[in-house]
């Protein structure tokens, strides 16, 4: 089973999923980062794969993906990275990124060799539906790896239940009209999670952009099933000088 | 005038396709977030600019306040010198000075109708930026206009004609500070500002519908050189049309009603910046390989992993590490004749235009001037170019070579 609907079935409320941009704040944090993750209390890790143009990011994670490539990261280089991770790490995990390098990459290869090193799920935002169902369903399908969609507050209800049926991990739903690690105000956002909760979609939501601490991760987890994390943790590895103190301190303030 | 060629897309493979692709190039690669506005503008682009009401305003608007049809004209001293029958199109003499108002034009008047508020739009050498100020003050909308640190330092003149015309100009600090980057960060802005903002994009780039909308609105271009063709040599088919290519705008509105006239030799000039072996160049289809860029599948200037690289020219409208899906199209089938020239090539070829026909050009055009001299004529042939945008942005840069 893969890992990401074993979580589901054991837990679906208040799932955290951290995000954090493989080779940053170094080339070969990646792993260290991973493992703190786990150990102190994160459900499910999405590493980011550095892109130059990563249009949905706003400054702080497009800041992180410049310096994970200055250091040199690629995805072969990831691929190398994570190649032994399983052996210590059980959560699931996903990779998100831009479509372009996965391009490059070549699909089918990616998608054999994120199966291979124990990845459960890909996001990529610039992947549209229409795309992903004309030409690349089958690579994450034969891998076994559930792609997950972004829905928004300007999503249509029926392109929402589209995305439902099409959805087989959870659906990533974008907390509000932004790009990531925005400050836009939550109240107004409550109105968008009810109405997504009403719906009773069959696959389990969490919810992301603009969760930062610990109040907007109690909104995000009173609607959706969880929430995703990802440009106040970059902020807080930025400058840290111990990436695991500094870890074991952010998922403390989050979950306390 | 009429714009009733533009109801119909070009004939044949040519056109894009209603998944908004030519041949392998194009689509709309967007994340959710842009979807209900990509998605409303692929609905109805097409049905707002066929409206009659949209057509007389768009005609108008050309006709009286950008000053169309622009001329064509023979360039005798020109066309002794390469030995055919040169003329230019003489885009350099509409408002603000170049093609780019076509588009703008075009696009406010979408935007009116989509009953948006704000107009964002990105610039390189700021041609773009002023003309979208421009129709933004004519039809009193909110201006902001992205545009790279770096840019905005090269092309200052255009920096305050913008500010002039009451457009706001956001200094993009991220990336390499040049077009890519503004281009992104308008992107940013957009998604940040779902509900009241239209996004104009300067060129035959980005998510579909951009390519093909901006191209018909820039098809006047080609539309008028058939007219004044046929009235000026009884011929309304020349043998060939040059143009310069960053993304590749007043190119496609140059060649886009001959695209399917197979006796017409299209040819696209790229900027090769230092030389395209340099590594300082944004000759694209020689350096690039398919990949998407801003939304859209073309060729894109890149690393072996897919990160995009930072091209060089000396015209910063040039200077972009993408193209047009159409015009990638044309380069991978064939029907395009594709060619470089260097930043002192262009340079070279501004001073002699100057000299002999007493008209400056901008760095643009003047890179598609300089590719006469890479073909053979014969003394019959009928040679347009089109002369995109005037020279004054470029003074300073020609006056380093003078």
């Amino acid at each position: 089973m893969n890992r990401i609907n074993k979580l589901f079935s054991e837990k679906n409320k208040n799932i955290l999923n951290v995000y954090y941009t493989a080779g940053f704040p170094d080339l070969e944090s990646t792993t260290v980062v991973l493992n703190a993750l786990q150990k102190h209390g994160a459900d499910m890790v999405e590493i980011g794969m550095p892109y130059s143009d990563p249009l949905a990011d706003g400054p702080v994670i497009q800041q992180s993906s410049m310096i994970a490539l200055e250091n040199g990261m690629t995805i072969q280089i990831l691929f190398e990275q994570l190649k032994d991770c399983r052996k210590n790490f059980h959560l699931p995990l996903l990779l998100m990124g831009y479509l372009n390098p996965v391009m490059q990459f070549g699909i089918e290869r990616f998608c054999k060799m994120a199966n291979e090193v124990g990845v459960d799920g890909i996001i990529l935002p610039d992947l549209p539906v229409y795309e992903f169902e004309n030409e690349y369903k089958k690579y994450f399908e034969q891998n076994d790896l559930h792609f997950i969609f972004l829905i928004t507050p300007e999503t249509s209800e029926e392109r929402i239940k589209k995305i439902d049926r099409l959805s087989t991990g959870f659906i990533y739903a974008v907390s509000s009209s932004s790009t990531t690690g925005n400050n836009k105000e939550f109240d107004e956002q409550e109105k968008y999670f009810s109405r997504i909760k009403q719906m009773n979609l069959k696959n389990p939501v969490l919810i992301g952009f603009g969760i930062k601490d610990k109040q907007t991760f109690d909104i995000a987890c009173k609607y959706g099933n969880g929430a995703i994390i990802g440009s106040a943790y970059i902020n807080a590895l930025n400058g840290s000088a111990d990436i695991k103190k500094t870890t074991q301190q952010f998922l403390e303030s989050i979950l306390r | 005038m009429s714009t009733n060629k533009n109801e119909k897309a070009p004939l044949g493979v040519w056109g894009v396709n209603e998944y908004g692709y030519y041949g392998e190039f194009g689509g709309a690669f967007i994340p959710e977030m842009l979807y209900p506005n990509v998605k409303e503008l692929q609905d109805r682009y097409l049905s707002i600019i066929r409206e009659d009401d949209f057509k007389k305003e768009f005609e108008h608007l050309l006709k009286d306040y950008a000053g169309r049809p622009t001329p064509l004209f023979l360039a005798e001293r020109l066309s002794e010198k390469y030995g055919a029958n040169i003329y230019l199109k003489r885009e350099d003499l509409c408002h603000t000075g170049a093609h780019k108002i076509n588009n703008t034009i075009g696009q406010i008047l979408l935007a009116q109708r989509l009953r948006k508020k704000r107009i964002i739009a990105e610039t390189g050498a700021g041609q773009h930026g002023v003309a979208t100020a421009t129709v933004c003050a004519l039809k009193g909308l909110a201006c902001i206009v992205y545009m790279g640190e770096k840019d905005m330092e090269r092309q200052a003149p255009n920096v305050a004609r913008m500010k002039m015309l009451g457009a706001k100009v956001i200094p993009v600090i991220s990336g390499s500070k040049t077009l890519k980057d503004a281009t992104n960060e308008a992107i940013r802005d957009w998604i940040n500002h779902p509900a009241d903002t239209y996004y104009i994009i300067g060129s035959v780039v980005g998510p579909h519908p951009y390519p093909d909308m901006v191209a018909r609105f820039q098809s006047i271009i080609s539309e008028e050189i058939r007219k004044q063709l046929k009235e000026k040599t009884g011929k309304e088919l020349p043998d060939y049309v040059f143009a310069c290519v960053g993304g590749g705008s007043n190119a496609a509105g140059a060649f886009y009603h001959f695209l399917d006239e197979t006796s017409v030799k299209l040819v696209a000039v790229e900027a090769a910046g230092q030389g395209i072996e340099s590594g300082f160049s944004a000759a694209t289809t020689q350096l690039g390989t398919t990949g998407i860029l801003h939304g859209s599948k073309s060729l894109v200037m890149q690393t072996a992993d897919g990160q995009v690289v930072e091209p060089h020219s000396i015209s910063a409208g040039l200077d972009y590490p993408g193209i047009g899906p159409m015009h990638a199209h044309l380069y991978n089938s064939g029907r395009g004749i594709f060619l470089s020239a260097t930043d002192t090539e262009a340079v070279e070829a501004a001073k002699e235009l100057a000299s002999l026909e007493g008209i400056i050009p901008a760095l643009e055009p003047a890179h598609a001037l300089f590719a006469l001299r890479k073909l053979q004529f014969k003394k019959s042939d009928i040679v347009v170019v089109n002369l995109s945008g005037r020279g004054d942005k470029d003074l300073d840069t020609y006056m380093k070579f003078i």
